[in-house]
């Protein structure tokens, strides 16, 4: 039954959110902050982690492919279906519902328990509209974000496996291009629009209606990563089964 | 002015407003005071259209809260200046981004403007050239100050002030129970109050109003609350050690 309810509450917040628009040039301002925040603050983390996970998923595959009979490109090839189907878009999201989540239902849980949203209540502000449509739109350019972890990733195997001496740069160039299905990048950026929109408005959710004190927020941020872990998870399915199968 | 008619507001099973009607006096500091639990921030919170009453009706001027559309309901917020218990800046501005705020969301006036006013309430309550600090690099007694800078920026027809004292030492308690009252003669407001300090009742306590489980049982001024005979109110007021003393003295003087 709360299940249920939850549901229908998460839904309720959303019409909000796109209902009673706070002034123009004041959302332009927070949706510039937002993107800076949870875009721009994210790059960091992206670059490093999405760097060494692809020199690791081409190390690991040069290994497995012990069999001398199995092209050398391969290697390069593995390590690109990896990072554009999965690694980027969901391992990526998940991994941002921990950094970027948490940071959204804190700030958010904060400023209820300090009757932040109260005041904005009562100046007759539509504070859905005003916290959580500015993360929204920022998150539309987290795309850009798993495109930088695509290169990246294929940057950071490229880098493994011809200075590791797993692979040649000829035999990597070959197996980058070997097959390649533009389709597969139409499907990693839809599900990634799809993981920015969850990653937006579900820890909003769990930081907005949350109540307590600074404890609940601790626990509404766990709640918050588990949940959009979940469904993202869930969404990544969904998805694959409707567009690849 | 303000009128409060019959209002009845419950939680679950709870009934916490059992019917109360009274009214807030334009240019008047109105208090609303009672033990915890008697309803008060309930009160407070459907006066402001936070709660929905289940019955009654609350008239600003002569034109009822429930009558109001939407886009009425935030006229009136508009007209609404309000003072949180715990001051509710937000952390993220500075003190001058948190005061021009309601300007900026509801009015057209250019920067230069904006920031003049802002600096006209900040020096009104005594906070001249604290424009860029953050709330945290500031005391608890100024938070509260740049809350009332805030909350009167806009020129509030209404004055809402939830515990304002919580949390200060009783001096500059005093400094801000004064300066709400001083601003509600110089604006010629309607203000409420919601406390439990008998400080701020015998400072600012122009017209009374005492809660107990949800009732209106007693209204007044700061100088009648000391002569009644309303047990409810006499528990009240003399629960604490110094206003006991001050009762006995006065007796043995009569």
């Amino acid at each position: 039954m709360k299940y249920i309810r939850d549901i229908g509450s998460y839904f309720l917040m959303l019409k909000k959110v796109f209902g009673g628009f706070t002034k123009g040039s004041v959302l332009r301002e927070l949706i510039f902050k937002e993107i800076d925040d949870l875009v721009i603050g994210s790059l960091g983390i992206v670059a490093f982690i999405s760097f060494f996970v692809g020199g690791v998923i081409t190390i690991q595959t040069a290994l497995n492919l012990t069999n001398p009979l199995i092209p050398k490109s391969l290697i390069a090839y593995a390590t690109r279906q990896s990072i554009i189907l999965e690694f980027a878009p969901t391992f990526m999201s998940i991994i941002m519902a921990g950094k970027v989540g948490s940071f959204i239902t804190s700030s958010i849980g904060s400023m209820r328990v300090t009757e932040q949203i109260d005041a904005l209540e009562v100046m007759g502000i539509n504070s859905l509209n005003y916290l959580v449509f500015p993360k929204i739109v920022a998150m539309m350019f987290y795309p850009l974000v798993i495109a930088l972890a695509m290169f990246l990733g294929i940057v950071g195997g490229y880098i493994a496996g011809v200075y590791g001496g797993f692979t040649n740069s000829t035999d990597f160039g070959i197996g980058l291009r070997d097959t390649f299905e533009p389709f597969h990048l139409v499907y990693a950026f839809v599900k990634t629009f799809i993981f920015a929109f969850i990653i937006a408005t579900v820890p909003s959710w769990q930081g907005f209606y949350m109540k307590g004190g600074a404890l609940e927020v601790g626990k509404a941020s766990t709640n918050s990563f588990v949940w959009t872990s979940v469904l993202i998870i869930l969404a990544n399915y969904i998805v694959t089964q409707l567009l690849l199968s | 002015m303000i009128t409060v008619e019959n209002v009845k507001k419950s939680f679950g099973d709870q009934q916490i407003l059992k019917g109360i009607s009274t009214t807030f006096e334009k240019g008047k500091t109105n208090l609303i005071i009672g033990q915890s639990g008697s309803g008060k921030s309930v009160m407070l919170k459907c006066l402001l259209g936070l709660f929905q009453p289940e019955e009654g009706r609350i008239y600003y001027e002569d034109k009822a809260i429930q009558d109001m559309n939407d886009d009425q309901q935030r006229d009136l917020r508009e007209e609404i200046g309000m003072l949180f218990q715990g001051g509710a800046l937000f952390d993220s501005m500075t003190i001058e981004e948190n005061v021009m705020f309601p300007l900026r969301m509801f009015t057209k006036q250019s920067k230069a403007e904006m920031l003049e006013r802002v600096n006209d309430v900040l020096d009104r309550v005594n906070l001249k050239g604290e424009n860029k600090k953050f709330p945290a690099e500031i005391s608890g007694g100024m938070q509260k100050r740049v809350s009332i800078a805030r909350a009167i920026v806009n020129r509030p027809k209404y004055l809402f002030c939830d515990e304002p004292n919580s949390g200060l030492d009783p001096k500059t308690a005093t400094v801000i129970d004064k300066l709400i009252q001083e601003i509600t003669h110089e604006f010629n407001i309607t203000t409420v109050v919601v406390t439990h300090d008998m400080n701020s009742v015998m400072e600012i306590g122009e017209h009374i109003n005492f809660l107990k489980n949800g009732l209106l049982v007693w209204k007044g001024n700061n100088d009648d609350i000391f002569k009644t005979d309303n047990k409810d109110v006499t528990d009240f007021v003399y629960s604490s050690d110094l206003f006991r003393k001050i009762r006995e003295v006065q007796l043995k003087s009569k």
